[in-house]
């Protein structure tokens, strides 16, 4: 029989009934590596996400035990002081978001470096006047607009409070993995294997990949995924305002080329995410920096894509929603006028959408744009994320209590089940409102206005929102 | 002529060792290498991991103050008979168990050795002989905290004499954890009819209805070896989805958790809850300092 069985498993033809046991190309028959260390974890990713999900585990009481392991391509950045200067990546954080961050102490880490949260949204369309304001009745905080070298630098410090649980690997990319036969079979390893640009190797009962879009562990690991360029790319820039505000409203509106956005940054700084089309956006870039700002100001401003068609469309839909519920409109408030923009601070990158088909294989797990890309219109990318770290946490610490193989399918098909559910319809609204909100023609403009004011005006669609 | 001399030897096994009956012995023997594969033949049994191994860990967590979460079963030392493959051993050994697994057919050993070998922790945490009950009774009187009997007892040959084994072994106030069917006409339909001839839930033959226990059998036996029963909770697989649950009514399968009296013949003064939850998620995060 073990001769039978040897030789079954080097044709790889023991096909579970969901052919999901194993990933990638079949590797033929060999003796077990000599010693690379074993992991139960590793991350593959330093970003927020991969750190992070890192963090999590290695503060996590059930993992008290385990050896975690966290593979970063980049060096370790210091983070000792922030630079008065804001930088020009920031992320929108959610309270859910928050939340996990000040489950394992990095909060409040970001809390003492620099943060904005802002109490109200305001979004609205460049071809109407259609607007739909999001705040929340209790006076909380909607959100928090961070730079992410403040959340790099919190997460880095919970790391290195956890260093006895979790190894961070700096200046070490994976090259290779290699994927065991199957969750039973004979002399191999039942390890996933990595091998490292260096030469080192490494072994671990369960692999995430928080690699980035382009993730290296998807590919590997050939997963089907669904993606396409967007003919976008945003360009971000830190703003002076002309005069020191509250400035804890964030802004956005939509132009026929792509949305704009003001996200606060503190009384008198915002950060801009402009996404246009790639011409623009290199003209945005290359032009002076008084240019720039005029820009800025013209788009947030000019009312130049009004139509009289489309607003008298939208005036009338206003008065008959008033007349069914008189506090269904609100009061529109102006954006601040930017004043100067700071020097370098400008840049564009490119916009695409992206989702996996699958988000685990036996021992392996996909989070965050690894998962799943998003246009950053809604401001959802790292908060979706945030929320598969929540997910896959909660599963992985249950299954350790319980003493499970980490790599096992059964949690981690609850973690996809899950968060599959979550994201893909937030994932194809996203997309749904980046095409509907490409364009001048009347009748989506149209649409697009009256639906826009029709869920301003209905609490229970904004509050879900 | 080696056909025969193994032969003999079985029979001499038998004689001397009565809690293991060679004809089931001979049903595993087919499916010792097919232990691991969670979708095979054993996933019940794999997926009934889910339930029994927070119920053995809860049930000695409330039995003890002195633990730590992410090492619950540290120092302590379980004994898995009938192991199998190791299916149960190895969760109590991450866990943080010593565990020592028994079981008298040496194919299933050899799967066992071989699964744990590529893990170093598991490797060391947990021993796996060959063996019957009654052949380490002698050398290892009280010297486990726990023992662990799980989908055993349906198929050994002589319950009375398993029982009385365990609790030679059995540290004074140790736990006994038995997992097994009951004998009843639902048993009859779910666990054979259905389980074996229709569902191919377990492997056709697995079982025999004759050698189901029921509970209050199982009680009296340990009552009159020393043995105190403070749980007993009803067990359901749903096939549709692969997992078990707890239920009240014992009428197919069940657990029991039994506790040796101690030294002075006074049995455990340690009540244990009754209700036993299916899944406990834990805490997502935790400081540790």
């Amino acid at each position: 029989t073990s001769a039978v069985m040897a030789a079954v498993c080097g044709r790889g033809l023991l096909a579970p009934l969901s052919g999901r046991l194993w990933a990638g190309p079949r590797v033929p028959l060999r003796s077990v590596a000599a010693a690379a260390p074993l992991y139960d974890v590793v991350v593959s990713g330093g970003g927020m996400v991969g750190s992070a999900m890192a963090a999590v585990l290695g503060h996590d009481i059930h993992f008290h035990d385990k050896k975690i392991a966290l593979l970063e391509a980049g060096p370790r950045k210091e983070y000792d002081r922030m630079p008065d200067s804001y930088s020009n990546r920031v992320s929108s954080i959610s309270p859910g978001s928050a939340t996990l961050l000040s489950s394992f102490g990095a909060w409040d880490h970001v809390c003492s470096l620099r943060l904005k949260p802002f109490r109200r949204m305001q979004v609205w369309d460049a071809c109407s006047e259609a607007m739909i304001v999001f705040e929340k009745d209790d006076l909380d905080d909607m959100g928090y607009i961070v730079e992410n070298d403040v959340i790099m630098s919190a997460l880095t410090k919970q790391l290195d409070a956890v260093a006895d649980r979790v190894e961070v690997f700096y200046r070490s990319r994976a090259v290779g993995y290699t994927w065991p036969l199957s969750s039973y079979s004979c002399d191999t390893s039942p390890w996933v294997q990595i091998e490292l640009a260096d030469g080192r190797r490494l072994q671990t009962k369960l692999l995430i990949g928080a690699d980035g879009h382009n993730s290296v562990v998807r590919k590997e690991a050939e997963i089907k995924n669904i993606e396409h360029q967007y003919d976008q790319s945003a360009v971000v820039a830190t703003l002076h305002l002309s005069e020191a505000t509250d400035n804890n409203v964030a802004w956005q509106r939509f132009l026929p080329t792509g949305p704009i956005a003001l996200l606060p940054l503190s009384d008198t700084v915002s950060s801009l995410v402009w996404s246009t089309s790639h011409e623009h956006a290199s003209e945005l870039l290359t032009m002076d920096e008084e240019s720039f700002v005029d820009s800025i100001n013209s788009a947030f401003w000019s009312n130049i894509n009004h139509s009289d068609f489309i607003d008298t469309a939208g005036a009338m839909f206003r008065s008959a929603v008033s007349l069914l519920k008189p506090s269904g409109t609100a009061v529109r408030q102006l954006p601040p006028s930017i004043a100067k923009v700071d020097p370098d601070s400008r840049a564009m990158f490119p916009l695409g959408m992206g989702h996996a088909t699958e988000y685990v294989r036996h021992r392996v797990a996909l989070i965050g744009d690894a998962a799943h890309r998003v246009h950053p219109l809604a401001g959802q990318g790292v908060n979706l994320g945030f929320g598969d770290i929540a997910c896959l946490a909660h599963h992985l610490s249950a299954a350790a209590f319980n003493g499970s193989d980490l790599g096992s399918l059964k949690h981690l098909l609850k973690f996809e089940t899950e968060r599959q559910r979550h994201n893909v319809s937030l994932i194809a609204a996203i997309d749904v409102l980046k095409k509907l909100y490409s364009t001048r023609l009347a009748p989506l403009v149209l649409l697009r206005t009256w639906g826009l004011q029709a869920t301003n005006a209905l609490p229970p669609v904004k509050v879900r929102i | 002529q080696l056909s025969l001399f193994r032969l003999t030897l079985k029979r001499l096994f038998s004689t001397s060792h009565p809690s293991v009956d060679l004809k089931e012995m001979k049903k595993f023997q087919r499916l010792a290498h097919k232990w691991w594969d969670e979708e095979g033949e054993y996933s019940a049994l794999h997926s009934m991991n889910d339930i029994r191994v927070p119920f053995i860990r809860d049930t000695l967590l409330n039995m003890s103050s002195n633990y730590h979460l992410g090492n619950p079963l540290s120092g302590v030392k379980i004994l898995d008979v009938g192991c199998g493959g190791g299916l149960l051993s190895e969760p109590l050994g991450r866990l943080g168990a010593s565990v020592t697994g028994i079981d008298p057919l040496e194919d299933n050993i050899r799967t066992a050795d071989q699964h744990k070998s590529f893990d170093p922790v598991l490797a060391k945490r947990i021993q796996y002989k060959s063996s019957s009950l009654e052949e380490i009774v002698e050398e290892s009187m009280e010297t486990f905290d726990v023992i662990v009997a799980s989908e055993v007892v349906e198929h050994v040959a002589d319950l009375e004499m398993f029982i009385k084994c365990c609790s030679r072994v059995l540290k004074p106030e140790g736990s006994l954890f038995i997992t097994t069917i009951n004998k009843t006409q639902l048993s009859y339909v779910l666990g054979i009819v259905v389980a074996e001839k229709i569902m191919g839930i377990v492997p056709e033959g697995t079982h025999e209805w004759e050698k189901f226990v029921p509970p209050e059998e199982l009680e009296r036996l340990l009552e009159s070896n020393g043995l105190s029963v403070k749980t007993v909770n009803g067990m359901l697989y749903n096939p549709l989805s692969g997992s078990w649950s707890w239920m009240e009514s014992t009428s197919v399968n069940y657990a029991m958790h039994a506790v040796k009296s101690g030294l002075q013949g006074q049995s455990s003064p340690t009540d244990v809850p009754s209700e036993v939850e299916s899944e406990q998620p834990s805490a997502t995060a935790g400081t540790t300092t």
